[in-house]
């Protein structure tokens, strides 16, 4: 979506990153805060979308940020700072799940890269969903378990763009895949999801709230 | 153009990000207006997009900005720590200020509590810029997925929020509530 396309470029640009990087390696040491916190929480999201655990992404997005700031000086001024740092991050997270051989974990479907043809298998139907149904835990709960139960290729670049809101490109240079990949990947995503989730959201939770008789919440 | 939905499926995540050629994209249109079944996916991919999309569903942990700002300070040449230093005493010294006024309401009495079951904080810096809503009883941290009401928020210092009677979210705030 165009329009999606990126915050993070956004911020990138208005915040002359360039000038900046340059301060923090002519010493300025304190400025790489400023530099760094607006992707703090994508650098975060990254690690988690690979290792599914809350203190294990924490513990790779802090030696990421750490390892960026160590080697600033070999950051090219042609690629983006946050492209950059993100690639950092999936490469520790990934180093980490090989070390904990935590694929033996992962589903089934992460270990085939299926460039195939995804048919849908549920056709409930749903309305629009109010933002406001995010309110409830058990919904987001429902949500975190659909996407922790696709394999890693889907969730990392699911999370990247539809979460983080990184565009293909950037996605796809910070997972370190093509373009066509991403698009691929996202696809099935997006339907794996929405295969995953059609069950509950077009019925069974519903049912559990109190709305008009006859109508769904969604 | 007629296309079957095999095509539809497959061009979903392209219709959806607005990547469609325009004559594809009205022959979806034609197709999903006769065909349940992929005005069923489409609506279905949407709704996952609007969903997750939503920042509440990644949030990051308590405390994870303070956290990795912590280990940064250690990398930090030692020559720049000392322009740190200056700034952690300086908020230290407005955190103290903070906790003096607190404890200062305090000693005049206890507000009553919007909540039976509520529990008064413990340390809350009173300076600590926090928000409430009209008909609840916590304040809580900006931001935090525990605030109902979004659209009748205040915002004010934790120590007038406690003078009010708010008491502190479990969630954003659960490290003040600890001893209490």
């Amino acid at each position: 979506m165009a329009e999606r396309a990126t915050s993070l470029e956004y911020a990138g640009e208005q915040r002359d990153e360039a000038a900046l990087i340059r301060r923090v390696r002519e010493g300025e040491h304190e400025l790489f805060y400023e530099l760094v916190r607006p992707y703090e929480r994508r650098v975060y999201a990254a690690a988690f979308a690979i290792l599914r655990s809350e203190a294990d992404a924490e513990d790779v997005a802090q030696e990421a940020v750490l390892k960026s700031f160590k080697h600033l000086r070999q950051f090219r001024a042609e690629a983006r700072f946050s492209t950059w740092l993100l690639q950092i991050a999936v490469n520790e997270a990934r180093m980490r799940k090989r070390k904990a051989h935590a694929e033996i974990m992962e589903p089934i479907a992460d270990r085939e890269d299926s460039e195939g043809n995804y048919t849908p298998r549920d056709f409930a139907d749903w309305r629009e969903i109010p933002s406001e149904t995010l309110e409830r835990k058990e919904v987001r709960q429902k949500l975190a378990e659909a996407l922790l139960g696709l394999g890693q290729i889907y969730r990392e670049v699911f999370v990247l763009r539809d979460m983080q809101h990184l565009s293909i490109e950037e996605t796809a240079k910070a997972l370190g895949i093509s373009p066509a990949s991403v698009k691929t990947r996202l696809l099935r995503a997006r339907l794996m999801l929405r295969d995953l989730l059609a069950p509950g959201l077009g019925g069974a939770w519903s049912s559990k709230l109190s709305f008009a008789k006859g109508t769904k919440p969604w | 153009m007629v296309i079957h939905c095999e095509e539809v499926w497959r061009e979903v995540s392209n219709y959806l990000d607005g990547e469609i050629d325009p004559s594809l994209r009205t022959a979806i249109d034609e197709h999903v207006r006769g065909c349940q079944r992929c005005a069923a996916v489409l609506d279905g991919t949407r709704n996952v997009i609007q969903l997750y999309g939503d920042e509440r569903m990644l949030e990051v942990p308590l405390g994870f900005s303070q956290r990795l700002h912590r280990r940064l300070d250690d990398q930090m040449p030692q020559n720049r720590r000392t322009v740190l230093g200056w700034l952690v005493a300086a908020a230290a010294a407005v955190l103290v200020a903070g906790t003096i006024e607190l404890s200062r309401l305090s000693v005049w009495g206890r507000p009553d509590l919007r909540s039976q079951m509520a529990h008064h904080g413990n340390g809350v810096p009173g300076n600590l810029m926090v928000v409430v809503a009209e008909d609840g009883r916590l304040f809580h941290l900006a931001g935090c997925s525990f605030i109902h009401e979004k659209d009748k928020l205040r915002t004010m210092t934790a120590a007038q929020a406690t003078h009010d009677g708010y008491t502190p979210c479990p969630r954003c705030l659960k490290k003040y509530l600890v001893s209490t």
